[in-house]
């Protein structure tokens, strides 16, 4: 019996072991599959944030990589006999007479006397088209400017075609195969340009035209001045009108509204308006300044006034968080000292918030700067060659440039606008990492 | 305080300049060529008598200054008077400055249309009868010739007493509205000057007019929605007037080409916004499968697991792409990520030939795919998702996360069954907003989507967007009598109207379903 019961109780208890180790074997399994998940969920929290910023890195190299050559430019330098006969001038013409004067076909009977083998009308042609259209109006801005160089011959650097560029950039020099070329002149050009590039007449420097000019239709003339220009016009009517309304508007949601049905409609109209695309702005812009109030299209003024629109909600809503983060004792004992609410505000409050505010309105500038869409409604995206001198003459921005030029299908232009975006990505950057330095520097912690 | 009134001033003085300005040329409208000329014109004036009225309000402000202090020595210094000399002084600049600014604006804005009905008077009698639109016509052009643009010969010698007429009144407005801004502006600073008595409270007026700027700026949001409302609407309005709203809602074909002749073959223009529609939702939905996934679990990734180093620098690595310019996406989607997806489709497609797999031999990709814009528009909105939801997920409390490692549960089983739930509602209402936000967007699409309304749901095939068409029917000119150009509004309302419930429902999902944990 005794025993009968002991091996009983040994095989229940072996039963109850052999469980446990079954379970114990099972947890370990399920132990070991738990903490596999747990690695797979590191690892995919891991791939987004490589692939987050695997992009980043990629939209960079990409565009700088397609951009950097459009910073410097080709440049053939070559001597120019500024013949007085041929050109009917002498030193003492009237600048009137040099403007009328044919520097057009001067300029080509100069080359094809360099290259009296070319005699074919094509390839005559092909030869003119090796540097930039606007090569005779170079040189006569040359005569106008100091009449004393007729007569004499003068080495001058000439601006190159954007092809002739292209190809000296990219392919000149190299080894590659007919197919990976990146040209568009034809193999005598070639001829021709590696003939000077061999004799040391084909240089490169840095390309000030794109610093100098405003658009043009010839890649090799076309700069960002104009653009540049427009951009600072257009944020600057942005500015002086956004700052103060929403600084005001700010002051007053947090300070002086009444807790009342109007206060929460303007607070619902703000949340909204923050959230709402940006093209329908410039609907709003094109409905009422342009079609209503008969603004003039494409300037900077109703660019200012469209943008100030679409920047409020973010600068109202940074500096109402920069008021909220004054600690009401500041106020307190403001009114305790017998101050009214309005110096209250003004003086103590007001002070204390405003790194807060200037952050969000340089943030609020920033997105400003890089909006593209609500001004393609307005009109500015008309092809403007001037620089704009004021806020009511016609402007592009540029974004807007970039945006015109990526339409062009010369390759140059690609480079140009990858360019152009440089710029643009170093404005945005600058702007905010001073916002961030802004709010590292002067705002404090309570 | 000083500093505080000029910008006060100042403020008035731009808002209302800029009433000006856009009034100027309210009645021609019609000649953008004058319109730049008047206005050029009229800002030259405008702006030197704002700079008159702005410099006559400073004079005031010392004015009041000094006179304060006169009124202060006979009953023993300032701490006597009712309020601070600068108030005094405010209010003096503010009693100039308001009644002349208001004299300025009303007359900028009513001077145009006086002259206007003026001048109609002495229009020739068969001008009279003319429609209104006619009539506005030939006004514009009375206009141009005493501009100088155009001559009195091609008009028509019997208008020459209405050019006169309109030669004469202007020259009077002219010279009368800087006279009469002048004087108004003297007798304001007179008034202000018979109020600076030391019983009276200065203070007290100062900040009522400062209070009512406060408001009247914050206003503006207020007006910002309706301006947009209205205009969307109205012109809405007038398409329907034109096309059916049904026809608009639930046609399924897009080609918004309107016949210039009645002859004119296959361009009865059909304005079905379906092809849109589904163009639009197929790039956002590529978007949303994106950046949803990445953002998110970048989101739990940086604030559940990794260290204070890693996230000080991956977080604002993330928020670059944030700051792109949209622009630059649409370059990059346009002439990297397209044409790439194209050369790989094309090789899948080779491969697909020479394996004999049959559904790849048949792949087409366009040079303009739904994929490249719905790819990048999902970059871009990566970190949106990811600080919404980084938000959202640091808001749930460390006693949750505790309990459930108290009981054993690893990181990744706390995070999926009890922070995730409890930050869902924040994650749904976060996605909505980017969905709003991809819906709304419009370089990504007007530079890599395609302008064919093909109605596919098949990401390799061009579709187009609301946002593309709106961009492609108003660039350029347009007139806004035709159905073209009001059909954009049309799409703009509908845009508007859409983002506007996403945002609704987004804030009240989460408000709804949010767990109080306090």
């Amino acid at each position: 019996m005794t025993n009968q019961s002991k091996t009983d109780n040994k095989s229940s208890l072996d039963a109850v072991f052999q469980d446990r180790a079954i379970l114990a074997e099972k947890r370990a399994a399920a132990l070991k599959k738990r903490n596999r998940a747990e690695k797979r969920f590191q690892w995919a929290g891991r791939i987004s944030i490589a692939f987050g910023i695997a992009c980043v890195l990629f939209l960079f190299t990409d565009i700088i990589s397609k951009g950097v050559g459009a910073f410097t430019q080709t440049y053939v330098e070559m001597e120019i006999t500024f013949d007085q006969e041929r050109l009917g001038l002498t030193p003492q013409s009237s600048e009137k007479e040099i403007k009328a004067a044919s520097f057009g076909s001067f300029f080509k009977r100069q080359l094809r006397e360099k290259y009296p083998e070319i005699t074919g009308r094509k390839e005559k042609r092909e030869l003119y088209a090796l540097f930039t259209s606007d090569m005779p109006l170079i040189l006569r801005d040359m005569v106008i400017a100091d009449p004393s160089i007729l007569g004499t011959t003068q080495s001058i650097s000439m601006i190159a075609d954007d092809d002739f560029d292209t190809y000296y950039k990219h392919s000149y020099g190299r080894d590659l195969a007919e197919e990976d070329k990146i040209t568009r002149l034809s193999e005598m050009q070639e001829g021709i340009v590696d003939s000077l590039a061999k004799s040391g007449a084909v240089t490169k420097k840095f390309n000030t035209i794109l610093f100098s000019n405003s658009d043009s239709r010839e890649p090799e003339l076309a700069g960002i001045k104009g653009a540049i220009v427009g951009s600072i016009l257009t944020l600057l009517v942005t500015l002086v009108l956004s700052f103060p309304i929403a600084v005001a508007t700010a002051i007053y949601l947090e300070e002086f509204a009444p807790k009342n049905k109007i206060t929460d409609f303007i607070e619902v109209n703000i949340n909204n308006l923050a959230a709402v695309p940006s093209v329908i702005f410039g609907l709003l812009g094109l409905a009422i300044f342009i079609n209503f109030f008969g603004l003039p299209r494409s300037v900077p003024l109703v660019g200012g006034f469209v943008l100030t629109l679409m920047t409020l909600p973010t600068i109202i809503i940074s500096s109402r968080a920069a008021i909220k983060a004054v600690p009401p004792s500041i106020r307190e004992a403001a009114l305790g000292m017998g101050a009214s609410k309005m110096q209250t505000v003004l003086h103590h409050v007001l002070p204390l918030a405003m790194p807060g505010m200037l952050t969000g309105t340089i943030i609020g500038m920033a997105q400003a700067l890089g909006e593209t869409a609500p001004l393609l409604m307005i009109g500015m995206v008309a092809f403007i060659v001037d620089t704009p001198a004021g806020i009511t003459d016609p402007a592009t921005v540029l974004p807007v440039q970039i945006f015109l030029w990526s339409d062009s299908p010369e390759r140059a232009f690609v480079e140009k606008t990858s360019a152009a975006i440089m710029v643009l990505l170093t404005f945005l950057i600058c702007m905010n990492s001073f916002a961030v330095w802004l709010r590292k520097r002067l705002e404090r912690r309570w | 305080m000083f500093r505080l009134e000029f910008r006060l001033e100042f403020r008035l003085e731009v808002w209302i300049g800029i009433a000006c300005f856009s009034n100027v040329d309210i009645q021609s409208a019609a000649s953008e060529y004058s319109v730049v000329g008047k206005l050029s014109k009229g800002k030259m004036n405008l702006s030197t008598l704002l700079l008159i009225i702005l410099a006559g309000s400073a004079v005031a402000y010392f004015l009041g200054y000094t006179r304060s202090q006169q009124i202060a020595k006979p009953i023993g210094g300032v701490r006597n008077l009712a309020a601070l000399p600068t108030y005094y002084a405010s209010m003096m600049s503010l009693w100039a400055l308001i009644p002349a600014l208001i004299v300025l604006f009303l007359w900028s804005v009513l001077d145009g249309s006086i002259i206007t009905s003026l001048v109609k008077s002495s229009l020739p009698a068969e001008a009279k009868q003319l429609s209104d639109e006619n009539l506005g016509l030939v006004m514009s052009q009375v206009y141009n010739v005493s501009q100088g643009i155009g001559s009195l010969d091609t008009l028509g010698q019997e208008y020459g007493p209405a050019v006169s007429r309109l030669n004469s009144l202007s020259s009077i407005s002219a010279k009368a509205m800087p006279v009469l801004t002048i004087l108004v502006l003297i007798l304001g600073a007179i008034l202000g000057l018979r109020a600076v008595k030391p019983t009276n409270n200065a203070r007290y007026a100062v900040e009522k007019v400062f209070n009512i700027t406060l408001f009247v700026c914050s206003s503006i949001a207020i007006f910002t929605t309706f301006g947009i409302v209205f205009s969307v609407l109205f012109e809405s309005l007038n398409f329907f007037q034109k096309v059916p709203f049904f026809d608009f809602l639930f046609g399924t074909h897009w080609s918004p080409q309107i016949a210039i002749r009645a002859d004119q073959a296959g361009a009865s223009g059909s304005f079905g916004v379906i092809p849109l529609i589904v163009g639009t939702l197929l790039i956002s939905f590529i978007a949303l499968l994106i950046a949803v996934p990445v953002g998110l679990m970048s989101a739990i990734y940086l604030s559940e697991y990794a260290s204070a180093r890693v996230r000080g620098i991956v977080k604002p690595a993330l928020e670059v792409l944030a700051g792109v310019p949209t622009v630059v996406y649409g370059f990059f989607a346009a002439l990297t990520v397209a044409p790439a997806i194209r050369r790989y489709g094309d090789q899948l497609r080779d491969w697909g030939a020479e394996n004999d797999i049959g559904f790849l031999a048949n792949l087409a990709v366009s040079s303009e795919s739904a994929l490249a814009a719905g790819l990048v528009m999902g970059v871009m909105i990566i970190p949106f998702v990811s600080s919404l939801s980084d938000d959202v997920i640091n808001a749930v409390p460390q006693s949750l996360r505790d309990g459930s490692y108290g009981l054993g549960a690893t990181q990744s089983e706390t995070i999926k069954k009890v922070i995730f739930p409890a930050a869902l509602p924040g994650v749904v209402g976060g996605v909505l907003l980017a969905a709003s936000r991809a819906i709304g967007e419009t370089m990504i699409v007007v530079m890599a989507a395609g302008l064919a309304a093909n109605l596919t749901v098949n990401p390799l095939d061009a579709v187009t967007t609301v946002t593309v068409q709106i961009v492609t029917l108003l660039v350029g000119d347009q007139e806004f009598d035709s159905a073209k150009t009001l059909a954009a509004f049309a799409l703009g309302l509908f845009l508007f109207v859409i983002t506007l419930a996403l945002n609704v429902i987004a804030l009240k999902v989460v408000k709804k379903y949010r767990e109080q944990y306090d």
